[in-house]
């Protein structure tokens, strides 16, 4: 089976003995939406890094489309697209050379980059703008300017280095329906993202990277699943002593709030059976986070006290 | 350059550095002509004139082709220096290094700026030059092969530099330090044959004496060189220069973690 991206065994330690990549192993499969998360300095963009040839990794291999990376680097470099965490164009070019530029660089003639820019430009809303300079565009355009740059050699492995940092929710949201077309329309994408709620609502796998390794590599729905307990809070009319609830592990906020952990096979109705029966009247409810988000934390302090009872084993 | 992929690449890289400079052409093109406006008017004419004869041609004659040749080098240098630079800088290098562009597709496009905008300040001190002294060409052939690999030379020895750079500053040592003084003392106001015997020789080794005779000879028939001698240095110059870009950018030398 041919994989859009292939990585088993990578290793990159930099100069000075830091070592970011321990023997990585990682599948994408053709027509994915890939989620890769990690906290900070976990290796997702050395990942990136190697993938897109900006690093030179230490030992391993990286397959794109079943082209290996030391290899067959242009048939590599011609599948990917890369939408880098920084911006890194030259601030004082005109979207339109930035992007029929960076066309050319992939050997599409200047009439056909020219044809394509209009096309990208156009779907990121940023047509009108295609005689700027980009360093009078605003954040937002920026990288939707950068989206459209990846694209112009029409890639099928789409890679997003944190592509919606720093945007703002509705521009967001529309960089999510342009994402979710693309994909449909046969792109391969991997996002790395701070924004769980993010890889929650656009990926289908999902590959969480700590300290260098692949601590779990599965479907969103399978993580989903492994969530046993969520915490809601509850918004009450004001109290004067904490509710008993023996259903349910129970935090008071305040007067009129209260936190509750709910095992996923308990359900909620017996913790409202005990506040009515207490005559306490529940206003509102919501999750406390986002459930991705809980089961990421939990997941690293798991794969880190393993690996710390394993190292004083 | 057989793979259509790579002339591509290589257009585009040319034309994104002729872009460049011809869009701060307030800072890459009118310097340089108000530079030597200042030392045709300043050493051509007015101390030119005292001083007489130089190497069989009157001062002014005989300095027009150095100082053409020093605007050729400075340009070329810059160009590729801050180009280079600023875009590893700015990270914009990056557009090329993820794309599937050869690193020799890089050094001929970078070098291929320098040298645009080295010939065409050459073209300009050249029609400045005209108010002053009449042109005069000896050997076209001289003039063409001497300013093109002169440019090509600087150049790709603003690439190296820029390659090594780890700050602006790092891009104006070697012109303050290096370049500068082998200019002056290169040939350019002087006929070597004026120094001390010891001098004479010293000044053998310094790269820049053949480049501005041979471009010298091309306009006047005048030279300390012999012609055929200056392309060869200048040939075997070249070569240990794009090897030696070639060989660090395929390191990833200063471009690559």
């Amino acid at each position: 089976m041919t994989y859009a991206l292939e990585i088993s065994e990578l290793r990159k330690t930099y100069r000075g003995g830091f070592e970011a990549l321990k023997g990585l192993d990682l599948t994408v499969k053709v027509g994915d939406f890939y989620a890769l998360l990690g906290p900070n300095g976990a290796g997702k963009s050395t990942t990136i890094g190697i993938i897109s040839s900006l690093v030179n990794k230490s030992s391993g291999t990286v397959k794109v489309f079943g082209y290996d990376l030391d290899t067959q680097i242009n048939e590599v470099k011609q599948h990917i697209g890369l939408v880098p965490q920084e911006f890194n164009f030259n601030q004082f070019e005109t979207l339109m050379q930035i992007v029929v530029n960076q066309a050319g660089y992939y050997g599409v003639s200047r009439t056909l980059a020219k044809e394509r820019a209009e096309k990208y430009l156009k779907q990121l809303g940023l047509w009108d703008k295609r005689n700027e300079r980009a360093r009078n565009l605003s954040g937002g355009m920026k990288r939707r300017l950068m989206i459209a740059r990846a694209l112009l050699h029409e890639p099928k492995l789409l890679i997003l280095d944190e592509p919606t940092a720093g945007v703002d929710i509705e521009l967001r949201r529309s960089m999510w329906e342009f994402l979710t077309r693309i994909n449909k329309e046969g792109v391969t994408i991997i996002l790395t993202t701070h924004y769980l709620e993010e890889a929650e609502m656009l990926c289908r796998n999902i590959g969480i990277i700590d300290k260098g390794q692949i601590i779990e590599n599965t479907t969103m729905k399978a993580l989903l699943n492994k969530l046993n307990v969520e915490t809601f809070v509850l918004d009450l009319e004001p109290i004067t002593k904490p509710p008993v609830i023996e259903s349910a592990t129970m935090r008071m906020i305040d007067d009129h709030t209260i936190e509750v952990d709910v095992a996923k096979s308990a359900g909620l109705n017996s913790v409202f059976s005990e506040l009515s029966a207490q005559n306490i009247k529940v206003l509102s409810m919501r999750n406390k986070a986002n459930r991705l988000e809980e089961l990421f934390v939990n997941l690293v302090e798991q794969g880190r006290e393993s690996k710390e009872s394993a190292a004083h084993a | 350059m057989r793979n259509p992929i790579y002339f591509t690449a290589l257009k585009t890289i040319w034309i994104k550095e002729c872009t460049r400079f011809l869009r701060i052409w307030v800072q890459t093109l009118v310097p340089p002509a108000i530079t030597m406006t200042l030392y045709f008017i300043i050493f051509g004419s007015l101390i030119g004139s005292r001083i007489g004869e130089m190497g069989g041609v009157s001062y002014m004659e005989f300095i027009v082709p150095g100082l053409i040749m020093m605007s050729v080098i400075t340009n070329a240098y810059s160009n590729v220096a801050s180009s280079f630079f600023s875009a590893k800088f700015q990270r914009n290098l990056e557009e090329m290094l993820v794309a599937p562009v050869s690193n020799i597709t890089i050094i001929l496009g970078y070098v291929g700026g320098g040298v645009a905008r080295a010939l065409l300040v050459a073209i300009i001190v050249t029609l400045v030059s005209g108010f002053f002294v009449p042109l005069q060409i000896q050997s076209i052939a001289m003039i063409i092969a001497t300013v093109i690999l002169t440019a090509t030379l600087f150049a790709l020895g603003g690439l190296l530099n820029a390659m090594f750079a780890k700050s602006f500053d790092d891009i104006s040592i070697i012109p303050t330090f290096v370049l500068t003084p082998l200019t002056y003392l290169g040939g350019v106001f002087y006929s070597i044959t004026l120094l001390p015997s010891f001098w004479q020789a010293v000044s053998q080794f310094n790269p820049i004496i053949y480049m501005v005779n041979g471009f010298r000879y091309g306009f006047i028939g005048v030279s300390d060189i012999q012609p055929m001698v200056a392309i060869a240095v200048l040939l075997v110059f070249n070569a240990v220069f794009f090897t030696l870009a070639w060989y660090l950018l395929k390191r990833g030398t200063g471009v690559r973690t």
